[in-house]
């Protein structure tokens, strides 16, 4: 920990030597070395390429969007083409980037890490779960290089069982099979941080991020199986006409609505869970101050994992459910409220008088929560059931969803893979650059998004591939937001693998951060610790003294 | 660094079959003991679907579902629940071999287990034949005729909503056999194993594991049974 006192990454390159000491980057060189390892470190890269993968085609799929909704007409694609864009960006996005996002990306590399451990708990696994994934990526892509689904990401009964003539079957089975990876991932997390804790890594010890994470995986445990079954009873309904969610054979669509929000509206937290633990770590070290209350941050994941699972009606307000179930789930999910905000005014108090840098992952981190904050809140109007009824099926879900989804869990993987970007890689990415790529995400998310809040609010609905001239300007917006987006995603790709090769070499804690994962080497050896870690002590032990160092380190270097 | 090798490399405590991550034994057993429950949790919660689409349609046609029922064979049912228990204890009686170092017992038990799990894939396979006899397997084809007693009045598309009825049955009775057929096979190579010598008192890690798959998906069935088989049996 002798590299403390390093604050601006540009300033502050290693040793020399970093390099030569056996990492897990250096001990195996080879394809073979690669596909076949069990280093939970190089399984999270590999998943890195595969999800950035199906970010760029799920972005694709945005981006055509986007410029046909430049004019009202629907002129650069058929109505029906339409339909499959926003479904395929749906599936890829939500099911082949989101959810794996930061657990199999920043969680892979950094659970064990920062936990004390060699590896998870089960290595093969954790290798298979990879393997897994693209499994299910082939059967979706063929299922998109074969002309797609158009069922919406939702795969709604009957339209997707008895109506749509497009590739239901292949898609679901995609998106069934990714789900073991998922299951994979969560269990692997749960037995790890139960049983692999280095001697003193308390409960109360472990930081933010674990605890997310810990929630998260709760979750995919107990939801993935559900969206499981379900597909399965969707494919075979589809194939064998059982009859299950079909009317005309005494069958109910609705049970499929019921099914599906079970899971798929738990799959939002495990989408938000993780960013919600990138950001603890964030604000921590940017602010240099240990995260205010705690436990309070610990437990309001759980409960969020906890009160998850019990608002899926939320999303079926207008299904015909009755009025007493609408009531019900209408408090329940602003009860999910609770607990994130009290995350979110945590993160404010850990800021309060804290000694702030601006550093690229705080751009991002500080990005978030206000993003978090707007899409919760407009979350909280949507559980309201007046509301709800007249902006179901708008522009104002698209902008609230994407406000979490875009706004929340993506700033965060970002700011996440630029703070841990020199542990992973043991090098610096340029610093101008990436502060440029947090503010053009910034500002073109909501150049994109917001918009779409008034649209929605004045009643465009969603899913169609044209609409009221009216409508025009602010969808012109939205598209040029888009664009600019598109920039900020793309910069960090062009520049984390430019630094791969050229970027300064980090050194050991270029942040100065606490925490298991910074006190071994960048890039870490293959069995993560030269000696085994012994906690004494808290995750974010930020304590003044070095506060005022590295104050007086930075002006000298200023 | 041989990153690809070392997952075999001993620990500190020696034993051959102590994975690198792992500290002791001890460490290794429990993650995996814990791990298999999360797994069985997720079980739980995949048949889970299946139990609730049934429950809604059982409430909405009690009628149509009573019916069906009583075209299962009650006996070939109950003949498999007594199978599948006796292939519980089999395999508890393989796991105790491991512990008690009879390694012969142990193969011998986990075949015995194997052949159980066959003849109930057996009776299940003659059961399935017999739905198609009948025209009772959904689809194209499918029929159903009302018996006496069952008019249909309070259900005028009785025959068709006894449909569904079939429809979970196959579901559920087809992943549950699945499940056998998977649990053999796994079955198969820890018996191959065992034959090997691999598994004694201090390591037998994949036994108790199996061991509690396959207790797991024995319970399955004794939640399928009645469901399925004595549904409305007091109404004959």
């Amino acid at each position: 920990m002798n590299t403390h006192a390093a604050a601006e990454p540009l300033v502050t390159p290693g040793p020399e030597t970093a390099f030569e000491r056996p990492n897990y980057l250096n001990a195996a060189y080879g394809l073979r070395s690669w596909l076949l390892t069990r280093d939970h470190k190089r399984i999270g890269i590999l998943y890195l390429i595969s999800i950035s993968v199906f970010f760029a085609i799920g972005s694709l799929f945005a981006f055509l969007m986007r410029l046909e909704l430049l004019t009202p007409e629907g002129d650069l694609v058929q109505p029906d083409t339409y339909n499959r864009l926003f479904t395929m960006h749906g599936v890829t996005m939500v099911f082949f980037f989101l959810i794996p996002s930061i657990p199999a990306v920043l969680g892979n590399f950094l659970v064990p890490l920062m936990i004390g451990a060699r590896d998870l708990a089960f290595p093969k696994l954790n290798l298979a779960s990879w393997y897994v994934y693209n499994l299910g990526a082939i059967f979706t892509l063929w299922a998109i290089v074969n002309g797609g689904v158009d069922t919406g990401w939702t795969f709604y009964t009957p339209f997707s069982t008895s109506f749509s003539n497009t590739h239901v079957v292949s898609t679901a089975l995609g998106v069934f099979i990714t789900g073991f990876s998922s299951i994979f991932t969560g269990l692997n997390f749960i037995v790890t941080i139960h049983r692999m804790r280095a001697p003193g890594m308390t409960w109360f010890r472990l930081p933010l991020f674990i605890w997310s994470h810990y929630a998260t995986s709760v979750i995919i445990v107990l939801g993935t199986p559900v969206i499981a079954i379900t597909i399965l009873m969707v494919a075979a309904e589809r194939l064998l006409h059982l009859g299950i969610f079909d009317p005309k054979l005494g069958g109910d669509p609705i049970l499929f609505q019921h099914l599906f929000w079970f899971y798929s509206h738990p799959a939002v937290y495990i989408m938000i869970l993780p960013a919600m633990g990138v950001i603890s770590e964030l604000v921590a070290a940017f602010a240099r101050k240990p995260i205010f209350g705690y436990k309070f941050v610990a437990f309001a994941s759980m409960a969020i994992a906890v009160l998850g699972f019990l608002v899926w009606g939320h999303h079926m307000f207008v299904s015909g459910q009755s009025i007493y179930a609408g009531t019900v789930f209408s408090i329940l999910s602003m009860l999910v409220a609770i607990p994130s905000a009290v995350k979110v005014f945590n993160w404010t108090a850990t800021l309060y008088e804290g000694s702030i840098s601006y550093q690229t992952p705080m751009l991002y981190a500080l990005g978030f929560i206000g993003l978090f904050t707007l899409g919760g809140l407009t979350g909280v109007m949507l559980a309201t059931l007046g509301i709800d009824v007249h902006v179901h099926d708008t522009y104002f879900i698209v902008a609230h969803f994407h406000y979490i989804m875009v706004g929340g869990a993506i700033m965060a993987y970002l700011g996440g893979m630029h703070y841990w970007w020199p542990k992973i890689s043991g090098r610096l990415y340029p610093g101008f650059l990436s502060k440029l790529s947090a503010l053009l995400v910034f500002v073109g998310f909501n150049l994109t998004f917001f918009p779409q809040f008034i649209l929605g609010y004045l009643g465009m609905p969603r899913r169609y591939w044209a609409y009221p001239p009216e409508f025009q300007v602010l969808n012109v917006l939205s598209t040029a937001g888009a664009s600019i987006l598109g920039v900020g995603f793309a910069l960090p790709l062009f520049y984390f693998i430019w630094s791969m090769r050229y970027g300064k070499r980090s050194g050991d804690n270029p942040w100065g951060a606490v925490g298991l994962e910074w006190d071994t080497t960048s890039p870490p050896p293959t069995e993560n610790f030269y000696t085994m870690p012994v906690v004494t002590h808290g995750p974010y032990e930020y304590n003044r003294e070095e506060v005022h160092n590295r104050m007086t380190e930075e002006k000298t270097l200023g | 660094m041989a990153s690809l090798a070392d997952t075999h490399t001993p620990g500190a405590h020696g034993h051959s079959s102590l994975q690198h991550q792992f500290d002791t034994m001890e460490q290794q057993k429990e993650s995996s003991t814990l791990g298999m429950w999360v797994f069985l949790v997720t079980e739980i919660m995949f048949f889970g679907g299946l139990f609730l689409a049934y429950v809604a349609y059982r409430t909405r046609y009690p009628e149509a579902f009573a019916a069906a029922s009583h075209t299962l064979d009650v006996t070939m049912g109950a003949v498999n629940t007594a199978v599948l228990i006796c292939s519980s204890l089999t395999m508890a009686l393989a796991i105790w071999c491991a512990q008690t170092n009879r390694r012969k017992g142990i193969v011998l038990f986990l075949l015995l287990t194997i052949l159980l799990g066959a003849v109930f894939l057996g009776v299940k396979a003659v059961e399935y034949a017999d739905k198609f006899e009948h025209h009772h397997v959904p689809g194209a084809s499918f029929q159903f005729h009302t018996e006496g007693g069952h008019t249909g009045a309070e259900d005028p598309n009785l025959a068709q909503h006894t449909q569904l009825f079939f429809s979970l049955y196959f579901v559920m009775t087809g992943l549950h056999a699945t499940h056998m057929i998977i649990g053999i096979a796994i079955l198969g190579f820890l018996a191959f194993y065992a034959w090997r010598g691999r598994y004694d008192r201090e390591y037998h890690n994949p036994l108790e594991m199996t061991g509690l798959y396959w207790h797991f998906v024995d319970i399955v069935w004794i939640f399928l049974f009645p469901l399925l088989y004595l549904l409305g049996a007091h109404a004959s």
